[in-house]
């Protein structure tokens, strides 16, 4: 027995009730992170990329626009992860993880659409164009509603993680048919009218200032769905005596 | 072998006994064509630019009003935990099911677009590729829908759910299936659009039964 915990075991914090508390360490760090690399991120943006040659100041939304894109479809493909290991590990705290993350990746997906809008008024003349990229982002969105909305109506707890993981998993099978289809079909019909390419020099203090951004993104992800975790488990495990305890000691707190 | 055709006549036989439900799908799909031209005019050059859209997009509609009937009575009276519990492999029956669903609510809906294509006013060539289109795209409807079906199994609030779990996944279908017509009509030629839909069909038959048998699992539990 000594020997097993002695070793670090990743089996022990899939159980809920190991995971609380490391989980509630981790959240408070990784958004302190979040808040300086955020921080580090704008003042890069703002202040030392210089004014893009074609684009002018507006161009600077991207620090916040291609970090929400890239976090958006990241986080589906977290939570396809997450469901996988829950249906075939069968453990409890993978759902819980996916349910935590699908806010914050629809968050992430409406963010890139609304940045993605207000930039292509200016360069492009139009809030929304049918091209492939915003509109496979759409469906993305459609896809994290679908999910959320199916949680949400399933009152059996077994019940609602497993519909939820099997739903997951069936859209990221159909997220690259989705991208591909509407690429092709994006083709068909109003050919290269407009081009989301960037420029093709991208000055590195820009990318820098993208990448910080990202990271901060990824940050700021772990750190909201550890938090929101936390208040799933305790919903969870409301019947066990440890959450009893937990419960008294915040009330007592606050 | 035969757990696949006795569920397949019993569910041709249901759907039989009560034709009413079938002809309501029916009459949904016909009223939404013909809703379209009073919505964007009756211009002919018009009308035949979105008829093939407008007629894929009702049969998606039609074919989502009557998935929710896919289950939900074997559900109410204890038959499908009956059939989980059967020896028989629950992808079988389910295929036996799916295949049953689209015979009664596709098929039909095939016979009839010929006439609503007309009333499009496209000519017999698009017709043609409209209707092989379909045929064959939407057993693709029916083999995704039934996953879509079989999650929000007996749940309030789903008829709307399970239109916004399946309708994000059913755009491929509609995007080839209606490009189909576009390409045949631009002359590049709608075999490409066809092989993309065969490909569809086979992936969805290869996948979808086992994601259904799983989600009527977790339903029934």
């Amino acid at each position: 027995m000594s020997t097993s915990e002695s070793r670090f075991n990743l089996y022990h914090y899939a159980a809920p009730q190991a995971f609380y508390p490391v989980a509630g360490k981790l959240a408070p760090i990784f958004a302190a992170i979040a808040v300086v690399l955020a921080v580090a991120g704008l003042w890069i943006g703002f202040f030392k990329a210089p004014t893009d040659a074609v684009q002018g100041e507006v161009y600077r939304i991207i620090f916040i626009h291609v970090p929400a894109a890239w976090m958006s479809m990241f986080v589906f493909l977290v939570m396809a992860f997450w469901s996988a290991v829950g249906l075939a590990m069968n453990t409890r705290l993978s759902a819980l993880m996916a349910q935590a993350l699908a806010p914050t990746g629809a968050m992430f997906c409406f963010v890139a659409l609304w940045t993605g809008a207000l930039w292509g008024r200016p360069t492009w003349g139009a809030y929304w164009v049918w091209d492939a990229r915003l509109t496979s982002q759409l469906l993305l969105l459609f896809l994290y509603l679908g999910y959320m909305a199916l949680v949400a109506a399933i009152d059996d707890p077994r019940r609602r993680d497993k519909a939820g993981a099997i739903l997951c998993l069936v859209g990221a099978v159909n997220v690259p048919i989705i991208y591909f289809s509407v690429k092709w079909w994006n083709t068909l019909h109003q050919g290269a009218s407009v081009s989301l390419t960037k420029a093709p020099s991208m000055a590195s203090i820009m990318l820098s200032g993208m990448l910080v951004m990202a990271l901060a993104a990824w940050a700021y992800t772990i750190s909201v769905a550890l938090y929101r975790v936390r208040v799933l488990i305790l919903e969870r495990e409301r019947h066990a005596d440890w959450v009893r305890g937990e419960l008294a000691r915040l009330g007592e707190a606050s | 072998m035969t757990a696949f055709s006795a569920i397949l006549r019993r569910d041709m036989l249901l759907a039989w006994r009560s034709r009413a439900d079938l002809l309501i799908s029916l009459a949904f799909f016909v009223i939404v064509g013909c809703l379209f031209p009073f919505g964007v005019g009756a211009e002919p050059n018009q009308l035949r630019a979105i008829g093939p859209g407008v007629l894929w997009v009702a049969a998606l509609l039609s074919c989502l009003l009557s998935l929710h009937r896919l289950f939900a009575q074997d559900y109410q009276d204890g038959t499908l935990e009956q059939m989980l519990l059967s020896p028989d492999p629950t992808v079988l029956w389910i295929l036996a099911k799916v295949l049953a669903h689209w015979l009664t609510t596709a098929v039909p809906l095939l016979l009839i677009t010929p006439l609503m294509a007309m009333m499009f006013d496209l000519e017999g060539g698009a017709i043609r590729v409209l209707t092989i289109s379909l045929a064959v795209g939407t057993p693709i409807l029916s083999l995704i829908g039934a996953v879509g079906a079989a999650l929000t199994l007996g749940l309030r609030g789903g008829g709307a759910l399970l239109a916004l779990l399946v309708l994000p996944l059913f755009v491929p279908v509609l995007i080839f299936g209606a490009g189909s017509v576009d390409a045949y009509l631009s002359g590049t030629g709608a075999s490409a659009h066809m092989l993309l839909l065969g490909g569809g069909v086979l992936g969805a038959l290869a996948l979808s039964p086992i994601a259904c048998a799983a989600a009527l699992r977790i339903s029934t539990e």
